[in-house]
């Protein structure tokens, strides 16, 4: 394979691509980024818009949803599952996991480009398959999936009970397809970060958010298995009358939702990591001061990593599993917030004492930075069996990993595409159009999740179509609208940023190599990159992450300078 | 130009490295089912009445051709090594040949279970049977696909240039015959 990808690269510094090779099927990882970060993106619209639909219900029940029309039970059933599989697989896991891995590992490992460049296109194309299948999923007949989006059997195991048919086999068609695109992403990912640095450009020499985009690959690709060989499972169930999960069989519904957590709680972390890798490339160069704690970073990341696979079950203490494997997923979940709060407090030490700059990359790290440290607390609070038995699959809980979950995919890809946009499309973003969105959604995100937990407290259950049929929730109606209002103006912010993205394509100021005076490798070439990335493969001498060192006349020393400081700057 | 080549950070070929990671993903798949298997075994009744029922000689014939299989495929790697190409071809053929073998007898199985009324639906344990030996059965089918990729290839000479490629597809071979050495003994000896 080595001497193939060589002799692709000598003939591709030669003839410039076509359009279809160039556009449609490149093998360019950047524009494999950017193809993941479309689609993305294209899935976030399709995702907020769900979101706004169950808020409009929830607030006004059995009122037109101003745009759409009546949301019947059903249909309110299938836009929570809908909701949920849409933001964690067609969003998250694309934005972050294969826009940014996909742009930044090959660039800032000082790489021509990914091991496998076609495996590359192949896993985008899958996932665009992935994609079509699922938007297909919402027309058929018998409407889209309805078992939630961690579709529990036997709701999810037999068609009577839902109603839908095609729909869910579609959905876990789709959610299969996924999987296997991102496996051989990870294959990628790990091949490419193993034989393709630089010399000189050792483990410990790698920026922050490398190392974490490969240990959420290894997380994905060592716990995701069991899930496809279940969903294959509940595919068979459905189609082929098997009987895994069904009880009257002699199945067990409870093995789907081990195989689902076994998986569904390392994929947090599969999110979480690359978002906090982002941040953690945009705190040193904002507050102009080396990362706190380089080594002991990845080594949490690493013990996180490894902890991720035995915490599953804190989402099962209601589940009617055996009552003493309570106490154990109980200490290791609490156990997994020490590695995490190690990160964060490397991250504020960071700050401590920087010259720090509020640039609109580094606002959106400060909210995720905020929004994370408030999520991951009341994390604390779910993890333990004995408090959880009191919250579990209220709204406590939505709020609880939306704090997490919109800190990460949001907060940390705004802050990241705001950060890399130069690079990627050669132009400068507005300054203040950015700080208008970042203000406008840091204030309603909060205006819609802290009000959440409370609605969660007085005990309103997820997904229930219709608070008001319960007169102990109807109290809490109030809040619910006020919380509907903040999350429609929640989205209609997010159009600051559609006009921010499209304008600075457009008409923005051309970006020059090193806007934000970064020491990455992927400053050293031009924005946008050509391809094959660099001119001549670099050479690193120093760790990402060297600003304000001793006395040199300017505060950075990019990786690939070989000379002193002061030699340096002078170049 | 010189410059202009991709360097490499270690003495492993690149292709190497990626198929051993996509082998460690591949064993959580088979892992997951194999753990949910005996977890639900341990618990339940009747397992080892239905297993009664499998066709053990035909099982215990397949270990063999598949074991074979493997002995087969590891020799055309032996011969890439000592680059006689002709041979490489007939070991794969070989090799594609037992595979295909083995999947004619696993279909006869089949035949044979159905035929008795033992459908994917008849128990839990069938529905397990039926998942692991299917699952298993596609890894097979993937692995004589990709084997008679590379026989293509040493017949029109191609496969010289990329000769690496056999030791990368018996990897994978051989982690196939290994689930098969786990399935065996969980299925049809319990």
């Amino acid at each position: 394979m080595s001497d193939s990808v060589a002799a692709h690269a000598a003939e591709a510094h030669h003839a410039e691509p076509g359009f279809w090779r160039a556009y449609i099927f490149s093998t360019d990882h950047k524009r494999i980024a950017k193809q993941y970060l479309s689609l993305g993106l294209f899935w976030a619209i399709a995702g907020g818009l769900t979101a706004y639909m169950m808020r409009w219900q929830l607030a006004y029940p059995d009122t037109e949803v101003p745009g759409w029309g009546f949301i019947a039970p059903d249909f309110y059933n299938m836009l929570v599952t809908m909701h949920g599989t849409i933001m964690v697989f067609f969003v998250a896991m694309p934005i972050l996991l294969a826009a940014f891995g996909n742009f930044l590992i090959p660039l800032m490992i000082g790489a021509r480009d990914m091991a496998f460049p076609r495996l590359n296109m192949l896993s985008f194309w899958v996932f665009a398959l992935a994609s079509l299948i699922l938007l297909t999923s919402l027309f058929v007949p018998g409407g889209a999936a309805s078992a939630g989006w961690t579709g529990y059997p036997p709701l999810s195991a037999k068609p009577e009970y839902t109603g839908v048919t095609w729909g869910l086999n579609l959905w876990l068609l789709a959610l299969a397809l996924e999987f296997a695109s991102f496996l051989m992403g990870g294959v990628n990912f790990l091949t490419t970060a193993i034989n393709l640095r630089a010399p000189g450009m050792t483990f410990f020499r790698l920026p922050l958010v490398v190392w974490m985009e490969l240990t959420a690959a290894v997380i994905f690709m060592l716990s995701v298995g069991p899930l496809i060989a279940g969903a294959l499972m509940l595919l068979a169930d459905r189609v082929l009358g098997t009987t895994f999960y069904l009880p009257e069989g002699g199945g067990e519904p409870l093995l789907w939702q081990h195989l689902f957590w076994f998986f569904g709680h390392p994929e947090v972390y599969v999110i979480l990591l690359p978002g906090f890798g982002l941040i953690l490339e945009i705190i040193p160069v904002f507050s102009r001061k080396p990362i706190f704690a380089y080594r002991p970073i990845i080594y949490s990341t690493i013990v996180a990593g490894a902890l991720s696979f035995v915490v599953w079950a804190h989402h099962q203490f209601l589940s009617g599993m055996d009552p003493r494997l309570a106490m154990p997923f109980s200490i290791t979940t609490i156990i997994i917030s020490v590695p995490f709060a190690l990160i964060v407090f490397a991250m504020i030490a960071t700050l401590w004492r920087g010259s720090i700059t509020f640039s609109t990359p580094m606002l959106f790290a400060m909210g995720t930075l905020s929004v994370f440290i408030f999520g991951g607390l009341t994390g604390i609070f779910n993890g333990s069996a004995p408090v959880d038995i009191y919250i579990h699959d209220t709204y406590f809980i939505v709020a609880h990993f939306h704090y997490t979950l919109f800190s990460a995919v949001f907060f940390a890809g705004f802050a990241g595409l705001t950060y890399w946009f130069p690079k990627m499309f050669g132009r400068m973003m507005n300054e203040q159009l950015g700080k208008l969105h970042f203000w406008l959604t840091f204030v309603f995100f909060n205006a819609v999740f802290i009000p959440m937990h409370v609605v969660g407290l007085g005990g309103m259950m997820r997904r229930i179509s219709d608070p008001t049929q319960y007169e102990f929730l109807r109290p809490l109606q109030p809040l619910n609208q006020f919380i509907t209002v903040a999350a429609i103006l929640l989205l209609l912010s997010q159009l600051v940023f559609v006009v921010n993205f499209f304008w600075s394509l457009i008409c923005g100021k051309v970006a020059e190599r090193n806007p934000w005076q970064a020491n990455t490798l992927e400053w050293s070439v031009p924005s946008p990159p050509p391809h094959e990335n660099f001119h001549a493969v670099p050479v690193v001498y120093h760790g990402p992450y060297e600003y304000s060192s001793g006395d040199a006349v300017v505060d950075w020393l990019p990786q690939d300078h070989g000379a002193a400081p002061k030699a340096a700057a002078r170049s | 130009m010189e410059t202009g080549a991709q360097t490499f950070s270690t003495e492993i070929p690149t292709g190497k490295i990626g198929v051993w990671w996509f082998l460690a993903s591949e064993i959580p798949v088979f892992g997951g089912l194999i753990v949910s298997y005996v977890l639900l075994r341990l618990g339940g009744a009747g397992w080892s009445e239905a297993s009664s029922h499998l066709n053990f000689t035909f099982a215990l014939a397949n270990t063999f051709v598949l074991l074979t299989s493997s002995l087969t495929m590891v020799l055309a790697f032996a011969e890439v090594e000592a680059e006689r190409p002709r041979r490489v071809g007939n070991y794969l053929l070989l090799t594609i040949l037992l595979g295909v073998l083995f999947l004619a007898v696993k279909g006869f199985e089949y035949a044979g279970e159905i035929a008795k009324g033992f459908t994917p639906g008849a128990g839990i344990f069938w529905s397990f049977y039926y998942g692991m030996t299917g699952l298993h059965a596609l890894h097979v089918l993937a692995g004589i696909v990709v084997n008679l990729i590379l026989y293509l290839q040493a017949l029109s000479g191609a496969l010289q240039r990329h000769s690496h490629r056999v030791e990368l597809a018996g990897l994978y071979w051989h982690f196939v015959d290994v689930v098969w050495i786990f399935l065996f003994p969980l299925l049809y000896l319990t």
